[in-house]
């Protein structure tokens, strides 16, 4: 191990020699001798690292979406005996019944695997570690080793929130912001006993590899871009991944905080959290503290965390639209601003997931300001996508279908966000199920979307082959009917008054004539969850078996497509690419091809472009 | 038995999926053609899928707003409700707006320009005046919700009612609610969970003298109409959040503080069981209950927990009654005072 560490450091020395001197790389050291363990197990080549991001979120996606199924099941037929239920739940679902703490761990644990583990990890880690190097030019990460401590910290991460579910009083079940003092005391509920220790240390070891990674593409982005690699020729994916990275590194160590003052008032009697509690029949000894400070401080990480999860979804997207549009992506400079400004403005809003918390009304107000600005440049991002369409010539493979949908639903999921940012109209709708359809449109759906365009597009460039196109198809409608047929309805059970996080809303009758929308919507989450079986077969299939891909199957100008298929360490067998134009020149006039890499000389009397 | 019908089943699936890959690679093998490289036929039928799905969705939700506009919340029952729906319904349009006109816009042209290999797309990398445009527009569109939401929320919360508002306490603990009027002074006595002891179950400080007339009560609690009213919200356990949502109301209840929200509850429940909208709702509900043999509904004002805080957090529920001032000051003499139930 130690010896893979020093070669990786005198790689990246040569490295950013190379990058002033282009001189040939793999003359000058031996690496070690291929083997399994290091090229499939503790690899520290971005390519291979991408690959594991991407399986691991894909197993823990497939953990979370089938959580999702079984509480559905719940909801449109409560307390009904279900066999399925018996099965998966053992003794939490006696005779077929979910038991109501299992019901409240299962949305806690589908919503802390779905946020970090597949739509962090899995997205932002497979994506950022494939593309970073590939379309800036640069053999590997700044540093392998820490981009291969990233992944296993994150590995360990995923083992042990998996490893919660089995314990005996259960996983975590204070919903996925674990707000104390309900996550703070096993008596209040049993999921905050051991299961909650858990939860804590896998968020601790999740956010050293968030940070070990996001540092990582921060300094591999600034200090090695190929000659020509301007930030202003950059691709909107790198812009998008770079400024996540950033948000990420930012924000990580505050929800870190926030846990390690939890484990504090959990294991040693301190009280920033706790104050005045009588519970289980007596008063416990904390004083002072107060549960307001952890969701501003879970905020503060919980709202850029939003942003950490859509930027990517939204870089990918740019890159998939102009690609199949064979247009620019129409207004870059504007993108890249957008990008900017909602990223800065992310960390000024956390607050409006606290309007109703007894904070200051005054700092409701600000926060309702701050808010509400979010949308110009989100408005900006999406009336410049529909541009790129208009006047296109459009190509819908999977990952354009994809990439459409993403832009309809962060659209509808956006503007609930107007009604949902405003502090007096909050107050009706707080945490009622028009916040879950929101949430789950804007953020969910954009970003798994983004995901799907992002396997699809880039399949044939991580395995070399192409994902089978028809059953491509096929997922995607499915996915996407079953998506908008799961969330829309929801805004109204939220009109009605419904509370979310409710077992069963059979106890008040002003909701039974709400029974209906619900099985409505479980069957669509039901036919949503089967169609992710076509894509994992799909998957599977083409990794194996699917056609062989060229080199440039999608007729790309950015510089992963310039590199050969074949897993090697470096990424170009030669000297690296060198840019000479940005990353949009699609359908270029008085060119020859509809796309000119970014590697093509600016022609004698040609104009640069942006 | 099942889990093994299922894996069954999922491996069979699998097994059909892959055949019929199969057989269509080897198909489109013998055409000799790429399967997997898009063609003109298929820019053609997705482009078309785009155009039929946007009609599917924009027609399902304009039939959602009609079929589900019985199972809303009713009309509110408060001052400052009103102004929160008008706000609601003003904010609700814009967005209806911009959504029908981006919508079908972003389906229209994926169907428009599904690509054909005759056509080439035109060179368009950025129009400075358009992007200006749709800049401001929306910030003006914005600057007007975000005045008008602020000026809303400001009095909601700062603005003082002229009448002196009733004090009351709402209590929150797993898994139910108390309510605590101020009694004939209208001052809440101390309180703390440290106190709590016996009957004593809100902490109430029995050496405080405002405490002595205060009333404590479970099951249900009474509101006068018209008159303006003080929720000073304390919990005992976990958060829990005081939602009643047919008064637009609703304030987290956080251990170790005491949190507020002011109102006035403008519609008795007398008259909202008469209103229309309640009663085809509630025929509507009874004849779901009827069906399934369960008490008939009758409909009353709740207050419902809306923070998760445990098991029975889907049941943590208080019956509330608006009534006539005289009705109101009747219930409340019935009540036992709190130096009366020590």
């Amino acid at each position: 191990m130690s010896d893979q560490q020093s070669t990786t450091t005198i790689e990246v020395q040569e490295e950013l020699h190379e990058v002033a001197g282009h001189e040939h790389h793999d003359d000058h050291h031996d690496h070690p001798e291929p083997n399994f363990w290091n090229t499939y197990v503790f690899s520290t080549d971005h390519k291979m690292i991408a690959k594991q991001f991407l399986i691991t979120g894909m197993v823990m996606g497939t953990i979370g979406m089938f959580m999702s199924t079984l509480f559905r099941l719940q909801l449109a037929w409560p307390e009904q005996p279900n066999p399925l239920l018996e099965t998966f739940l053992g003794k939490w679902a006696p005779d077929g019944v979910m038991d109501p703490n299992i019901y409240l761990a299962l949305v806690t644990i589908h919503g802390t695997i779905m946020v970090f583990f597949v739509l962090t990890a899995g997205l932002s880690g497979t994506f950022s570690n494939l593309l970073i190097p590939l379309q800036i030019g640069a053999r590997d990460m700044a540093s392998g080793f820490i981009n291969m401590l990233s992944y296993w910290f994150f590995f360990a991460s995923s083992l042990v929130m998996v490893a919660s579910l089995f314990v005996t009083s259960g996983p975590a079940a204070a919903g996925w912001t674990v707000y104390p003092p309900l996550s703070a005391l096993p008596q209040a509920i049993p999921g905050s006993g051991t299961g909650m220790t858990l939860w804590l240390v896998s968020m601790t070891l999740f956010i050293v590899s968030a940070l070990l990674g996001g540092l990582n593409y921060i300094v591999t982005v600034l200090n090695l871009r190929t000659e020509g690699m301007t930030m202003t020729r950059l691709p909107l994916t790198i812009w998008a991944f770079f400024v996540t990275a950033i948000l990420g590194v930012l924000s990580f160590p505050v929800l870190l905080s926030a846990s390690l003052l939890l484990v504090f008032d959990r294991s040693m009697g301190t009280s920033f959290y706790l104050s005045d509690i009588f519970i289980g029949g007596e008063v416990l000894d904390h004083a002072g503290g107060s549960p307001v400070l952890f969701q501003h401080l879970f905020w503060f990480l919980g709202h850029p965390e939003v942003y950490i999860i859509l930027l990517p979804a939204l870089g990918i997207t740019s890159e998939v639209i102009a690609t199949n549009s064979r247009k620019p992506i129409f207004g870059y400079r504007a993108m890249v601003a957008s990008i900017l400004a909602i990223a800065f403005l992310s960390f000024i809003v956390w607050g409006h997931h606290m309007f109703v918390t007894g904070m200051n009304p005054f700092l409701g107000s600000v926060f309702t300001f701050t808010t509400l600005l979010i949308a110009i440049p989100s408005a900006v991002k999406a009336f410049n996508y529909i541009t790129t369409l208009w006047k296109g010539n459009l190509r819908f493979t999977p990952a354009m279908l994809f990439s459409i949908a993403l832009v309809s639903t962060f659209i509808t999921g956006g503007l609930t966000g107007i009604i949902l940012g405003d502090s007096a109209l909050d107050i009706n709708v707080h945490d009622t199920y028009f916040v879950v359809a929101h949430f789950h449109i804007v953020m969910g759906l954009s970003a798994i979307f983004g995901m799907f365009a992002g396997i699809y597009h880039w399949f044939p460039r991580m395995w070399g082959r192409r994902m089978n196109k028809k059953l491509g198809y096929w997922h995607f409608w499915l996915t996407f009917i079953s998506a908008y047929g799961v969330f829309f309805p929801m805004h109204f059970l939220g009109l009605a008054g419904l509370p979310r996080r409710y077992y069963t809303n059979t106890a008040f009758p002003m909701f039974d004539d709400l029974a209906d929308i619900n099985v409505l919507i479980s069957y669509f989450a039901i036919i949503g969850t089967a169609a992710q079986l076509l894509f994992f077969f799909n998957f599977v299939y083409s990794m194996f078996r699917g056609k062989k891909a060229d080199q440039n199957p999608w007729k790309s100008n950015t510089l992963e497509w310039t590199a050969p298929v074949k897993h090697m360490h470096g990424n170009w067998p030669g000297a690296l690419p060198k840019v000479y134009r940005w990353a949009y020149d699609y359908s270029k006039p008085g060119m020859d091809e509809d796309y000119v890499p970014q590697t093509v000389p600016i022609k004698d009397g040609e104009e640069e472009t942006h | 038995m099942s889990t093994l019908l299922i894996l069954l089943v999922l491996v069979l699936a699998a097994v059909v999926i892959g055949q019929i890959v199969r057989i269509f690679e080897l198909s489109t093998a013998i055409k000799g053609v790429d399967e997997n490289e898009i063609t003109e036929r298929d820019n053609d039928w997705q482009g078309l899928l785009m155009l039929l799905f946007m009609i599917g969705m924009l027609g399902s939700f304009i039939w959602m707003m009609f079929a589900y506009q019985d199972v809303v919340l009713p009309k509110a029952a408060s001052a400052h409700g009103s102004d929160v729906d008008q706000l609601w319904d003003i904010s609700m349009a814009t967005i209806l707006v911009m959504f029908f006109l981006t919508q079908p816009i972003l389906f229209y042209f994926s169907y428009k320009y599904r690509g054909k290999a005759s056509r080439k797309a035109d060179f368009v990398s950025h129009n400075d005046k358009l992007e200006l445009v749709w800049t401001v527009i929306p910030a003006i569109v914005l600057a007007g919700l975000i005045l008008y939401g602020l000026s809303t929320w400001h009095q909601i919360m700062f603005e003082d009612p002229e009448e002196e508002p009733l004090v009351v306490e709402i209590y929150a603990k797993q898994f139910g609610w108390n309510a605590r009027y101020a009694g004939s002074d209208n001052l809440l006595g101390y309180a703390n969970v440290r106190n709590i002891a016996g009957v004593n179950i809100l902490g109430v400080d029995d050496t405080d003298p405002n405490a002595m007339d205060d009333i404590v009560v479970g099951t249900e609690m009474h509101l006068p109409v018209n008159r303006p009213v003080v929720f000073r919200f304390r919990a005992q356990d976990v958060i829990h959040s005081a939602y009643l949502p047919h008064f637009r109301v609703q304030m987290n209840c956080v251990p170790g503080a005491v949190t507020q929200f002011k109102f006035t509850p403008t519609v008795t429940t007398a008259e909202m069981r008469t209103d229309d909208f309640v009663e085809q709702k509630v025929a509507r509900v009874n004849d779901i209950r009827d069906g399934k043999g369960e008490e008939p509904y009758e409909f009353d004002y709740v207050l419902l927990c809306n923070k998760i805080c445990g098991a029975a957090h889907y049941n943590m529920q208080m019956k509330v009654v608006v009534e006539t001032e005289e009705e109101f000051n009747n219930w409340i003499k019935e009540q036992k005072t709190f130096a009366e139930s020590i």
